[in-house]
């Protein structure tokens, strides 16, 4: 039928793996909360597949042969890659939709070189999401991976336009699909800066996304995300897709920098589609 | 090239279950397969977490690496912290501290 749903999360692995170390515990369960409800809107939407727009961690590219964009279109994926006691998420099997990725993809390269993958492993990137939307790992997967590690990155107008070809492939299939794209804004992971969160540049960025401002979107350097957002700040990518893909103005349903132990500003938010 | 070997192994460990095994029963065979400096050799060996990141393996590479190694969280970044103590700053990559070594969260103040 078309996409039925669109919104932006966050995927850091603190938030599963990390969650009994949090000392501001109001304030965390208000961020599962509104993952919660995130949930029950992909579900009310009647979502028959789950487009995941992730930035992933070397749990399936490298530097021998990195895609900028990549589409999955397994029968079955197997995640996480990392060790389970420590992402607190039980290594499992999910769901892929093949056919329908296929169709996907056939049509976002009539304007985006893409790539596709018939075998893909999850990584926090895409574990910790559906550890929120699908618990029960119930509604079959489509991965998308964008390279937001290994610079050279691709840049933010093509991000756009990947979106936007992914909007075109949804609405020409019968499926009912849901898409979230999910990255961190700024956060310096995986350093000892861990924590770390310049929140002004999380709300401006924000604020830019939710009124879904293409050319203010777009105006990012990488090198002054680089300095005001860390090299997480290049995941911004995933979430410009999902505004690209959604078209209309976006609703933020929950942001905080107070949990730093997670590494990232938290986020929770969908778009109106337009 | 060095580094990208470096981070190749530890992509390829971090993903495969059975190169975990190789690595706990036999990493000499294992870093046979690649062409390595005497340092990177022996910051694998050892599960150097510090070396490795001032040698400017990928920040989310590590990550990985050091929970395979059952490091805990702020150990983990406490060894990162010693890495630029002991070799000075991050030679490569994007996942430099910018922070100057402090912590940014109150549970490890408070740890």
């Amino acid at each position: 039928m078309s996409l039925v749903y669109t919104g932006v999360l966050s995927h850091a692995p603190g938030i599963t793996g990390r969650a009994h170390m949090v000392e501001n515990v109001e304030k965390r369960d208000e961020f599962y909360s509104a993952l919660e409800s995130q949930r029950q809107d992909i579900v009310n939407s009647g979502a028959e597949a789950i487009i995941v727009i992730a930035a992933e961690h070397f749990a399936n590219f490298f530097m021998n042969n990195m895609p900028a964009y990549c589409i999955g279109i397994s029968e079955n994926y197997e995640g996480p890659i990392e060790d389970p006691k420590w992402l607190a998420i039980e290594k499992t099997q999910i769901p892929g939709a093949p056919d329908l990725g296929k169709r996907i993809t056939r049509s976002v390269m009539e304007t985006v070189d893409v790539s596709y993958s018939e075998e893909w492993k999850f990584d926090h990137g895409i574990m910790v999401p559906l550890n929120f939307l699908t618990p029960r790992y119930d509604i079959p997967v489509i991965p998308v991976n964008i390279n937001c590690q290994g610079p050279p990155l691709t840049p933010l107008h093509r991000s756009w336009a990947f979106g936007e070809a992914l909007r075109r492939a949804c609405d020409a299939v019968p499926e009912k699909i849901a898409l979230v794209g999910t990255g961190g804004i700024s956060h310096w992971p995986a350093t000892p800066d861990s924590g770390k969160i310049n929140e002004a540049w999380d709300r401006e960025f924000l604020d830019k996304l939710m009124r879904n401002d293409k050319d203010s979107l777009l105006s990012y350097s990488d090198e002054d995300t680089y300095r005001d957002a860390g090299q997480g700040g290049f995941e911004i990518r995933t979430f410009i897709t999902a505004a690209a893909a959604a078209g209309g103005e976006g609703d933020l349903h929950f942001y905080t920098a107070e949990l730093p132990i997670f590494a990232v500003g938290c986020t929770v938010a969908s778009f109106s589609l337009s | 090239m060095s580094l990208y070997n470096l981070q190749k192994f530890l992509y390829e460990l971090n993903r495969d279950e059975s190169i975990q095994k190789q690595y706990k029963d036999d990493i000499e065979t294992l870093l046979s397969n690649y062409i390595l400096t005497d340092e990177e050799s022996d910051a694998l060996r050892k599960g150097d977490i510090g070396l490795l990141y001032v040698l400017g393996v990928n920040g989310q590479i590590l990550m990985h690496f050091a929970a395979f190694l059952g490091i805990e969280w702020f150990d983990y970044l406490d060894k990162m912290r010693d890495g630029i103590e002991d070799h000075g700053e991050v030679r490569d990559g994007v996942y430099a501290m910018t922070g100057g070594g402090k912590s940014f969260t109150s549970e490890e103040e408070g740890k």
